[in-house]
């Protein structure tokens, strides 16, 4: 329950606070160097893969649209670098799956400091023009969501959307890049937020910034006017803070209900990463070639904040931070819902927003030994979604997988991974949530 | 180079099962101090000889069912611990031996071992010694015995199988100041004297022993509760519907029913709440279950002792709140985010 007579920051219920590790949030955005090779996906984004429109031995140029989307709901890809296609074909992705990509060699006597542009007044676009505007930049959502962002932009007829959510949150322990992103483009964001705003109808926008970056707040507060329909607004330092529906209810004490979009309250969700890259693209008419991604863990010697081209290599980018050889465990996002690889010849794509390195000794759930539920209740208390994960490990243990999803709501578990935080037992609980999902799923086919 | 491969989250808390359970055990040495300080040899005989049973128990079920050793998560420790304090002093070794064996082996490895268990262990081997020695475990001996330190209650060292000789003549020749050979809440009910809250919360009453100082009790939980080792929630609960009920009786009819301060300082009700009933297996995890389940017990306890056959019934009460802790998660589980009436934006 919140109490609204009670002056505090705004949050939601439940939650955790993990050790957030930000020391990199204090380190300005640097460049890293191109790699040799650059290998890039021609689906980086939710929905149908891009169309390759060069062919092997075909010079390009940095920003040249090298795959064309494919329909709507799909995103073009352009050249992260001027060099030579050297191959398409199936190449190593994060999930393990061979995907479809260009792998180009680069220039490397090239300075890189031509850009194919084409600078337009976005000012002048109406709704239609700006969204395939939107989608010509290429970004999909870049906080690892990778849904394309004019797909999101796009609000049905029959919506209103009365507020645009801002998500600078960044809840994930390490990652600092949408920090520094708030801190030293603030322009570009308030720009897009603009944008956003022209293009999904919505009057006003709140920023959520979590109080451990006083700093951006600061940055975005001296940026914005003082009659601005853009507000930015301190929340509570807590995980997962982030997540959409955990921030449209500490922002405006809304509810999403259950199964249902943000649109259902009237809300739409953006991350200040995808925000502040279409406030800098759509003006210039540039593609998305580049990210700025975090670098961070025990692992790291030189951990920060980088400027990566897409499609870099991770074995290229751990060495130059001074991390490949001593690195074990590699985790793409935050250590809460991220995701570890098994092949360093992975590259950075679109919805990369950290890279974490750990050596062997640094992992703590090595020696974990797991006890049985001593029903300690914690999990509960820190569900964010208001399940009762207890019960469902209980009955994922045998393999009740269909009672979990009927009687205690499974499918309303995001897998943010709160009750596996705290569990004192070591239960792997969202680990036999997703197996317990994936078996609902296939019965559910056959 | 290998890559190690885990799902998320790749970031855990440090708590786990043996720390927990050990900060509990941790926090009741002060009780135990206490208590062998009032009773001498005989309170620390028996507190060590139950622990130890306990987690011989414990270690020798692990080996019958080709398990990995528990007693590395000090909850066999706790059972231990608790059922000693919950007996009185003059309690005969061997019986304490019994009861620890019962707690373990009936309250818990037959379950299935910690977490699976249904009732709190050492209520079931308290349970299981009152029915079956019911005089041995209402003799009460005095505190502060001149000679606590060097000899024992002649009781204690009761041959296995026998019965304990009669303790009348040793507490005569202890020549301890108005002992009275019952406890408070005996004399309550069946001489219709209160002792006054001021002995209740010092320990200068007659009890089990490690239920006589109910602040020192007290104390030992707000230190659980603050390091967050135990859920707050459950003792508050208790307290609050014990203190309740007894008010309200109170109202009633106050020549015949004690104060709240009474109810609430007497007997093993502080040891429960605090440590009995917060045992987190046997307890509710939701949390409206938890408050449900907590003023249960409360209501309970003071139903016993008012209309029971019994003096006590903290235990009983305690014991009806564990089997009704799957109901209870049952009935109230937790209102799913996004399942609230839509509020107008
Ligand atoms: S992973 Fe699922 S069950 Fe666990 S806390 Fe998050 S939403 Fe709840
Ligand atoms: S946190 Fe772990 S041990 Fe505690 S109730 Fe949940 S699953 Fe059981």
């Amino acid at each position: 329950m919140r109490l609204p007579f009670f002056n505090r920051t705004a949050t939601f219920e439940h939650g955790i606070h993990p050790a957030y590790h930000k020391e990199t949030g204090s380190l300005p955005i640097r460049r890293l160097p191109f790699a040799p090779r650059l290998i890039v996906p021609l689906s980086q984004h939710i929905g149908k893969p891009a169309v390759c429109c060069v062919s092997v031995g075909q010079e390009v140029l940095r920003g040249q649209v090298i795959a064309t989307a494919d329909g709507f709901v799909s995103l073009p890809v352009h050249a992260p670098a001027t060099g030579v296609v050297e191959a398409i074909g199936f190449m190593p992705s994060a999930s393990g799956k061979m995907v479809d990509s260009i792998t180009i060699r680069v220039y490397q006597a090239d300075p890189q400091s031509v850009m194919v542009s084409a600078p337009r007044d976005v000012e002048s676009l109406d709704k239609k023009a700006l969204l395939a505007a939107i989608q010509d930049t290429g970004i999909s959502g870049l906080g690892g969501a990778t849904f394309p962002a004019h797909v999101k932009l796009s609000v049905p007829p029959d919506v209103t959307i009365d507020t645009l959510v801002v998500n600078g949150a960044e809840c994930e322990p390490f990652l600092t890049c949408d920090h520094r992103i708030m801190v030293e483009r603030t322009q570009d964001l308030i720009r897009g937020i603009g944008y956003a705003m022209k293009v999904s109808g919505a009057p006003r926008a709140i920023i959520g910034v979590e109080d451990n970056k006083p700093d951006a707040i600061a940055a975005i507060q001296a940026a914005l006017p003082a009659d601005s329909t853009i507000q930015v607004k301190a929340i509570e330092t807590k995980y997962p803070q982030g997540a959409e529906e955990t921030l449209i209810y500490a922002l405006l004490g809304r509810e999403v209900p259950a199964g249902q979009r943000p649109a259902a309250v009237g809300v739409l969700v953006n991350n200040v990463m995808t925000l502040a890259y279409l406030g800098r693209l759509l003006p210039a008419g540039e593609g998305l070639v580049e990210r700025v991604l975090t670098v961070a863990g025990p692992a790291v010697e030189k951990p920060g904040n980088y400027i990566v081209p897409i499609g870099t290599p991770l074995r290229f980018l751990l060495e130059q931070v001074g991390a490949a050889s001593s690195a074990k465990e590699i985790i793409l996002g935050g250590p809460m819902m991220g995701m570890t690889i098994s092949s360093l010849d992975v590259p950075v794509t679109k919805g990369t927003s950290g890279v974490l390195a750990f050596g062997k000794s640094q992992l703590p759930q090595e020696e974990a030994r797991v006890y049985a539920c001593i029903k300690c209740g914690e999990c509960v208390n820190v569900c964010p979604k208001f399940l009762n994960p207890s019960q469902l490990g209980l009955l994922a243990a045998k393999r009740e997988y269909a009672e979990m999803a009927e009687r205690y709501n499974l499918d309303r578990c995001f897998e943010c991974g709160c009750c596996s935080y705290v569990c004192p037992s070591h239960i792997p609980l969202v680990q036999q949530f997703r197996i317990a999902k994936a078996i609902n799923r296939e019965k559910a086919k056959s | 180079m290998s890559m190690e491969l885990r799902t998320s989250p790749h970031q855990i808390s440090e708590r786990n099962v043996p720390t927990i359970m050990k900060h509990v055990v941790l926090s009741l040495l002060p009780v135990c101090g206490f208590s062998v300080w009032q009773y001498g040899l005989s309170a620390l005989a028996l507190l060590l000889t139950i622990t130890a049973t306990c987690l011989l128990t414990e270690r020798w079920f692990n080996r019958a069912s080709a398990q990995p050793s528990s007693i590395g998560d000090w909850s066999a420790t706790i059972t231990g611990v608790l059922l000693a304090l919950t007996l009185p002093p003059s309690f005969p070794l061997w019986m304490g031996v019994v009861a620890g064996f019962v707690a373990i082996a009936l309250g818990k490895a037959l379950f299935g071992g910690l977490g699976n268990n249904v009732f709190n262990p050492a209520l079931i081997g308290r349970a299981f010694v009152q029915a079956a020695f019911p005089v041995a475990i209402t003799t009460w001996v005095p505190a502060f015995a001149a000679n606590r330190f060097s000899e024992f209650v002649p009781t204690t060292l009761t041959a296995p199988l026998m019965m304990p000789p009669d303790v009348v003549e040793w507490v005569k020749q202890q020549s301890v100041d108005a002992f009275t050979g019952a406890t408070p809440l005996a004399r309550w009910k069946f001489e219709n004297i209160t002792a006054s809250a001021q002995d209740l919360l010092s320990g200068a009453v007659t009890a089990s022993t490690g239920e006589t100082s109910a602040l020192l009790i007290l104390l030992c939980g707000v230190y659980l509760a603050a390091r967050k080792f135990m859920d707050w929630r459950i003792p508050l609960a208790v307290l609050g519907s014990a203190a309740l009920t007894a008010w309200l009786f109170q109202l009633y009819n106050p020549a015949h029913f004690p104060a709240p301060t009474f109810v609430l300082l007497s007997g093993g009700l502080m040891l429960g709440a605090v440590y009995m009933a917060t045992d987190m297996a046997t307890s509710p995890v939701t949390p409206v279950g938890v408050w449900i389940y907590g003023a249960l017990i409360g209501v309970l306890t003071v139903m016993i002792r008012y209309f029971g056959g019994l003096t006590e019934g903290v235990m009983y009460a305690i014991l009806i709140g564990n089997a009704l802790t799957p109901f209870i998660d049952q009935y109230t589980q937790p209102r799913v985010f996004g399942t609230r009436q839509k509020r107008k934006p």
